[in-house]
């Protein structure tokens, strides 16, 4: 019997650390070794020895594969989490994306000997232009919000480029975050305006927002509550009216593939995210590939290089006068790229418009066996995505949608995205993805159903969930006042490896 | 909801004294970010100006604007809400003020809610 909970209570690396205990034994060097010291700036030089754990090669792998234990992820259980795609992503792709020819390129390799990449690039550019309806693709931004920075930059490029000082971008009150957040950092002043009762952008508002100062509308569609902005056509016209651009999220493009095209409904930009609707992995921070289309107006200031096709090869082209420059070091995350090629050739036209569909049929499927349970702000078809709200448990038993998710983590799925959109009380979003069966949906309902069923019948329950995770509920409010960051032993223990002698 | 204050359909309330009006939000507001974090506030001096943003209110769950329901100049900053953010969630009405503003046109005043009438708008958010 150990003294720890191996369930509840592991020890940081650090703390598993002995003096002396080694992974693994390295032979001497056969080679004339010059000292650190020689080589090396004296100010540079530690005094003393970086305070590594020194653990053995079976700590090291029962360590971490107990912390991959704590992980949840998608070969585990169902992502529904709104707005963020997590769906599953075919391991063959991975395969794809390594091999040799492609995961061994480096930057630096001249151009003519990368013809295979280059032209992995330029083929995927046409197709997701094709599936965008837009002009031209960029892969350089690094994820959804870097792209739309690029985005924005471009517009703002645009509008320089004819001598005119807009000054503000219109975003709606259901948007995405980072859409002010990369107005304002794109120097823009920035508008809300309100959604309609049908959880629509409201056309009047939108109609008296817009003069000739507004450089461009962020639009999110399908928008965050799962929604297809019905006007879309009459919203780019009151835009494009003014002269403003149409700049769309493309976060949601699950929703649309081979249905409907963002350039035939009027954007003139959007992101596409890769890592969620082209099967890349998704989450835990990347990485990520923020493709960007435009149409033809706003070529020019595409960033550099582009890849263009000259005689029978491609090259890189940095000679563009025009362009907002370079965004990122090198070609953006490359087999990212890969793996988006190989969904779109793998799938097919048909394939991804099965992929829209489906996704939207398992949304509409969960939200109607969900409706009953719980509260429906904007009760219309959804999309690939929709939005319940928590209030009527709120109010009649205490029980908050926090409290709601946390205990759905007990019946072994991952929380849903909650508290977004902010235009919705009490929210609760809900995106099944195309990747997930009847079964699952099914099991996932029922779990939910069962939890609103504890809301009324046992509440304490539910307020006091999870109970069956490794941590229960974490102090919020000093995790967001004093957040730990960083390990550091305490002032009564040894540092690990202090006090020996530079090896 | 105190009866003699003057509400923002932003969830801002505005209190006159003595020619100078005091700036919070309300309750209700508090109670919907649930645990505040931090508050960002102008400094001393700094102009706002009627429903323009003047500063950011950050909770565990969402960051806001904070909007001004009157134009003028800000003379005091509650200092206490830098290291007790809370005191916005414990006492809004009043510990948890936020900033004090010299009116330009007192007025503007007339332009906010009564009690009454933000206790029904509240009432239909709710």
């Amino acid at each position: 019997m150990s003294a720890r909970d191996p369930r509840r209570d592991m020890p940081l690396i650090f703390e598993l650390s002995t003096p002396g205990r080694l992974g693994c034994a390295l032979p001497d060097p056969d080679v004339p070794v010059r000292p650190v010291a020689e080589r090396v700036p004296a100010h540079l030089l530690r005094e003393t020895p970086p305070a590594l754990p020194e653990v053995s090669e079976l700590d090291v792998v029962r360590h971490y594969t107990r912390l991959s234990h704590r992980n949840f992820s998608i070969d585990e259980g169902m992502y529904p989490l709104g707005s963020c795609t997590m769906k599953y992503n075919p391991k063959i792709h991975e395969d794809l994306a390594r091999l040799p020819g492609f995961c061994r390129v480096h930057p630096y390799t001249p151009p003519e000997h990368v013809q295979g990449a280059l032209r992995l690039m330029w083929e995927l550019e046409r197709l997701l232009a094709e599936i965008s309806g837009m002009d031209r693709v960029t892969f350089h931004p690094a994820a959804g919000a870097h792209g739309e920075l690029v985005g924005m930059l471009m517009i703002r490029a645009y509008f320089r480029s004819r001598g005119e000082a807009r000054t503000r971008v219109i975003v709606p009150d259901s948007a995405h975050g980072t859409n002010p957040a990369t107005a304002a950092m794109c120097g823009y002043q920035v508008v809300t305006v309100r959604s309609d009762a049908r959880g629509n952008l409201d056309v009047g508002a939108l109609r008296d927002a817009m003069d000739e100062s507004v450089a461009a509308l962020m639009l999110t569609n399908p928008n965050t509550l799962g929604l297809f902005e019905e006007r879309i056509l009459e919203i780019a016209e009151v835009v494009h009216s003014r002269g403003g651009q149409m700049y769309l999220d493309g976060a949601n493009f699950n929703a649309m593939l081979g249905v409907t095209r963002p350039g035939d409904q009027g954007f003139d930009v959007m992101h596409m995210n890769l890592h969620k609707t082209f099967s890349t992995p998704h989450g835990g921070g990347g990485p990520g590939a923020g493709a960007v289309g435009v149409k033809a107006h706003l070529v020019p200031f595409l960033p550099v290089p582009t890849v263009e096709r000259r005689g029978d090869g491609f090259v890189l082209d940095e000679d563009r006068p025009q362009s907002v420059g370079r965004v990122r070091a090198f070609y953006g995350n490359f087999a990212n790229l890969v793996r988006a090629y190989a969904y779109i050739r793998s799938l097919g036209a048909a394939g991804l418009r099965q992929v829209a569909e489906t996704a939207v049929l398992n949304a509409n499927y969960l939200a109607a066996r969900l409706r009953e349970h719980f509260d429906v702000p904007y009760p219309r078809r959804c999309m690939h995505e929709f939005v319940l709200s928590g209030a009527r448990q709120k109010r009649l038993y205490g029980v908050a949608t926090r409290d709601m998710a946390k205990r759905i983590l007990d019946y072994g799925f991952h929380a849903p995205t909650v508290y977004f959109p902010l235009i919705v009380e009490e929210a609760i979003m809900i995106e099944p993805t195309e990747t997930e069966s009847k079964r699952t949906l099914d099991e996932f309902a029922e779990a939910l159903i069962a939890v609103a069923r504890e809301a009324r019948d046992t509440p304490d329950v539910v307020r006091t969930a999870p109970h069956t995770t490794p941590v229960r509920r974490l102090d919020e409010v000093r995790a967001a006042r004093q957040p730990d960051l960083r390990w550091r032993p305490r002032r009564d223990e040894p540092v690990p490896g202090a006090g020996r002698d530079r090896p | 909801m105190p009866p003699d204050l003057r509400y923002s359909r932003e969830h801002e309330w505005a209190r006159v004294e003595k020619g100078r009006v005091r700036v919070g939000i309300t309750r209700y507001a508090a109670d919907r970010l649930t645990d505040v974090v931090y508050v960002e506030l102008p400094a001393p001096g700094t102009r706002v100006s009627f429903m323009q943003p003047f500063g950011v209110v950050e909770s565990v769950k969402a960051a806001s604007d904070l909007y001004a329901p009157v134009s003028g100049t800000v003379v005091e900053v509650n200092a206490a809400l830098r290291e007790r953010p809370e005191l916005v969630n414990a006492d809004p009405y009043g510990e948890g003020w936020m900033i004090v503003v010299v009116p330009d046109d007192p007025g503007e005043l007339d332009r906010l809610l009564s009690a009454d009438d933000y206790a029904r708008l509240v009432g239909e958010e709710g």
